[in-house]
């Protein structure tokens, strides 16, 4: 019984019965074929989180998503800036309690180099109903190459526990069919 | 210096008195926890319930803080500590080494956790038990944690020490049984956990305190994680050694090969210290080389230490009930087994749903690119209720209905309740898993006091089906909440009042039929596990089945490079 020592003495040299070496092995070639899919999906696959990250100050990055803004900005709503930049373009999201800041508006099956970082504390990005989850860092600058290739108003939570005002740290991104629209 | 013990009238087992105090101590204040723990389980499900939405959100963001705490680490710690000084003193029949230490050290966790609960309760300190920087607790809110983990290190060199004495004095013949293996498995694992914890606590108690000025987000995760992660290791090795050990003690089962069986156990020492991994797949900073590398804990090989516990377990059972007679067709040795004894239905609930909705889930989420639509959704706590609760909690209080007769010496009260017990608890439990794992599908968060988000100047509004996940959630934690009181009366009622089992008393819950003859036999035959092998072929293929489908998910969301 297992509390009791092993009746044989050397159980180590005992034959294993045959069911659980079948097992043994199909689970081991599971874990090889569970591995290499995720390598696979790298080469292969549409959605790899990128490598691409900086360490940043939050000046630095609070500085870069000004100017952003400023260039780019569209229209203004409830007090957020609604920014729309040209296809291609490096685009930038701040994270800070308890807000995501601006709001961008991107366009359909364009590509974006999406940078994102925290000002303060970390912070979730959780971009919905798409269902992007990424942890953002304060000091870390992450960069992150999108294509929307859905069109519609996109909400963005945080998903990381950020305090008090974590339930209320809500932001928005718009996609759009083709310019303007 | 000669101590006193009993020989007990069920198994045969040498228990000395100062094993049986320590064990009880440290089984009753892990069941104390349990249930405050529990109770604030309990209301924040109410308070992500909609309609009812019970606490107001800085209560709600303290109860979660006290919750994770309360159960994952009080509840589960102590009770473990107690299975450790079963596994070493008992089950090898020797004394225990230094109980006085043992004793300081029940007292600097009890401490430990007193300390840090008064913090949390005070509401300063409500920054979950990941205590992620910059979120600054009260600087007492880590010293209790670092005065639990010290206590949690001297119990296991406690245990350690009774190992070397039982080899020395020579209690047992040849190898130690497989459950005290798990149990030593479990024990050195957290060793290397608590060193972890250590290294990245002790820092932020003197941040907390003003002596250091910044703590790194990503080292801190890193490190934490290396504690959070490898402790959870700690409960897989233990609850699957109670799993043994409820087995052997009612149903006489033997391990098919024990070579199998503690190579299995083995592959955790080896594989699982990786683990912090999956907690950063999609954090900055990481190469994905290292991430895929660590989240398969080098090619999924813990994850076949757990597949392989997954055969051997119901197929000794199957073995042992076959040599019982229950040889017709397929599953009659299961339809014939012992339901109506808590032990073994709760040993038996515990392993179906730690197989099918934890383990799977858990290798799911951990694919480095998967983890992208899940990561910090309710899925997670869906995932872990199903391992930690399901599993762990489950397998800890089946346990427990043999400690009370064995160790207490009570009979057990209310046995109708006792019963039904891990029924309710595990249909509960199963509940609040997929509710919440199919909420995280739809993009839930977690740790969230409020999706509705009524206030935010940018709302969103989550899809119907979300607040409904929720509120079956909600409904599911009452069931679940009234497995755990039923659980709590039972045994704080027997303990308390029930029959006192002396020498003369019949034998508690089901007797351990003809256990010794079972164990004569045992495989020498290699018995045939025809219905074993049918079981583990249906999780095999939902394994697959639902680790494909998440692919699909994954490839439906937009292109991300
Ligand atoms: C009556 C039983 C229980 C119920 C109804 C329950 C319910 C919940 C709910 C609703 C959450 C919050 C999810 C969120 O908003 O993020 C949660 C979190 C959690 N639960 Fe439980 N739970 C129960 C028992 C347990 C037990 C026994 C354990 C451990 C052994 C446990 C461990 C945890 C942990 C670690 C968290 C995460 C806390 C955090 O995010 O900081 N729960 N539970
Ligand atoms: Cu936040
Ligand atoms: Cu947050």
């Amino acid at each position: 019984m297992s509390v009791s020592p092993p009746q044989q003495k050397i159980w180590w040299n005992e034959p294993v019965p045959k069911s659980e070496l079948i097992w043994v092995i199909i689970a081991f070639i599971w874990g090889l074929i569970m591995f290499f899919a995720m390598v696979w999906w790298h080469i292969y696959g549409e959605q790899n989180l990128s490598n691409e990250s900086y360490r940043i100050t939050a000046e630095d990055f609070s500085a870069k998503t000004e100017a952003m803004v400023e260039k780019y900005k569209v229209r203004e709503e409830s007090g957020y800036p609604v920014v729309h930049p040209p296809p291609g373009e490096d685009i930038y999201l701040i994270a800070r309690l308890w807000q995501w800041w601006p709001i961008l508006e991107l366009e359909k099956g364009q590509s974006y180099r999406l940078h994102l970082s925290s000002l303060d504390w970390m912070h979730g990005f959780s971009l919905q109903p798409v269902n992007i989850n990424v942890q953002v860092h304060p000091d870390y600058e992450m960069v992150l190459t999108i294509t929307p290739d859905s069109a519609g108003e996109f909400g963005i939570i945080c998903n990381e526990y950020c305090g008090i005002g974590h339930h209320l740290m809500l932001g928005r991104m718009y996609v759009v069919d083709e310019r303007g629209n | 210096m000669l101590e006193q013990y009993r020989i007990c009238q069920t198994t045969g087992l040498r228990v000395f008195q100062s094993t049986e105090n320590l064990i009880k101590a440290n089984a009753v204040v892990a069941v104390i926890f349990l249930a405050i723990g529990g109770l604030f389980g309990l209301s924040i499900a109410l308070t992500r319930w909609k309609a009812v939405h019970l606490l107001p959100a800085d209560w709600f963001y303290l109860a979660l803080t006290a919750h994770g705490l309360d159960v994952l680490v009080v509840w589960i710690v102590f009770f473990e500590i107690a299975v450790l000084y079963f596994a070493s003193s008992v089950i090898l029949g020797c004394r225990i080494a230094t109980p006085r230490w043992a004793w300081a050290a029940f007292a600097l966790m009890l401490i430990g956790a007193l300390v840090t609960n008064v913090a949390v309760l005070m509401g300063n300190s409500s920054v979950m038990f990941t205590s992620y920087v910059p979120l600054k607790a009260d600087p007492s809110f880590y010293v209790g944690i670092i005065l639990f983990a010290v206590g949690t290190l001297i119990a296991c060199f406690v245990f350690f020490g009774t190992l070397v004495i039982a080899k020395q004095e020579k209690t047992y013949e040849g190898s130690v049984p497989l459950v005290t293996f798990g149990a030593t498995v479990a024990a050195i694992i957290a060793v290397f956990t608590l060193a972890s914890g250590a290294i990245i606590l002790i820092p932020t108690l003197l941040w907390s305190m003003g002596y250091i000025s910044h703590i790194d987000t990503l080292m801190y995760r890193t490190v934490w994680w290396g504690f959070g992660h490898s402790s959870q290791q700690i409960n897989v090795a233990a609850h699957i050694s109670i799993w043994y050990l409820i087995s052997a003690v009612v149903l006489g089962a033997k391990p098919l090969s024990e070579k199998v069986s503690r190579f299995a156990f083995l592959l955790y020492v080896l594989f699982l210290q990786l683990a912090s991994a999956h907690h950063l797949l999609v954090d900055p900073g990481i190469s994905s080389t290292w991430k895929v590398f660590n989240t398969s804990y080098a090619i999924y090989l813990a994850v076949l230490g757990s597949m392989i516990h997954g055969l051997t377990v119901p197929g000794q059972i199957e073995a042992a009930q076959r040599k019982k007679g229950y040889n017709n067709g397929m599953f009659e040795w299961l339809r014939k087994a012992p339901w109506g004894n808590p032990a073994f239905s709760g040993m038996f609930i515990s392993l179906i749903l730690f197989g099918f909705l934890g383990g799977i889930s858990g290798v799911v989420m951990g694919v480095e690119q998967i983890n992208l639509i899940i990561h910090n959704t309710i899925y997670v706590p869906g995932h872990f209720h199903a391992t930690v609760v399901a599993g762990t909690t489950l397998a800890f209080m089946a346990v427990t209905y043999l400690l009370v007769p064995l160790i207490f010496r009570r009979a057990l009260i209310l046995p109708g309740w006792a019963k039904a017990q891990p029924y309710l608890f595990g249909l509960g439990v199963a509940g609040i898993s997929v509710f919440m794992m199919g909420a995280g599908t739809l993009g839930v968060p977690r740790r969230h006091w409020d999706i509705s988000q009524a206030d935010a100047i940018l709302p969103y509004d989550f899809p119907g089906a979300a607040n409904l996940m929720m509120g079956l959630n909600g409904m599911s934690a009452i069931l679940a909440a009234l497995g755990g009181f039923m659980f709590i009366v039972v045994v704080v009622g027997s303990i308390l009042f029930g029959k006192k089992i002396d020498a003369s008393t019949e034998v508690p819950i089901a007797p351990p039929e003809d256990a010794r003859v079972v164990g004569e036999y045992g495989n020498e035959d290699h018995p045939a596990i025809p219905g074993t092998i049918a079981l583990v072929g249906v999780f095999f293929v939902s394994f697959i089945l639902y680790y494909f489908v998440n692919w699909k998910y994954l490839a439906e969301v937009w292109p991300l490079r």
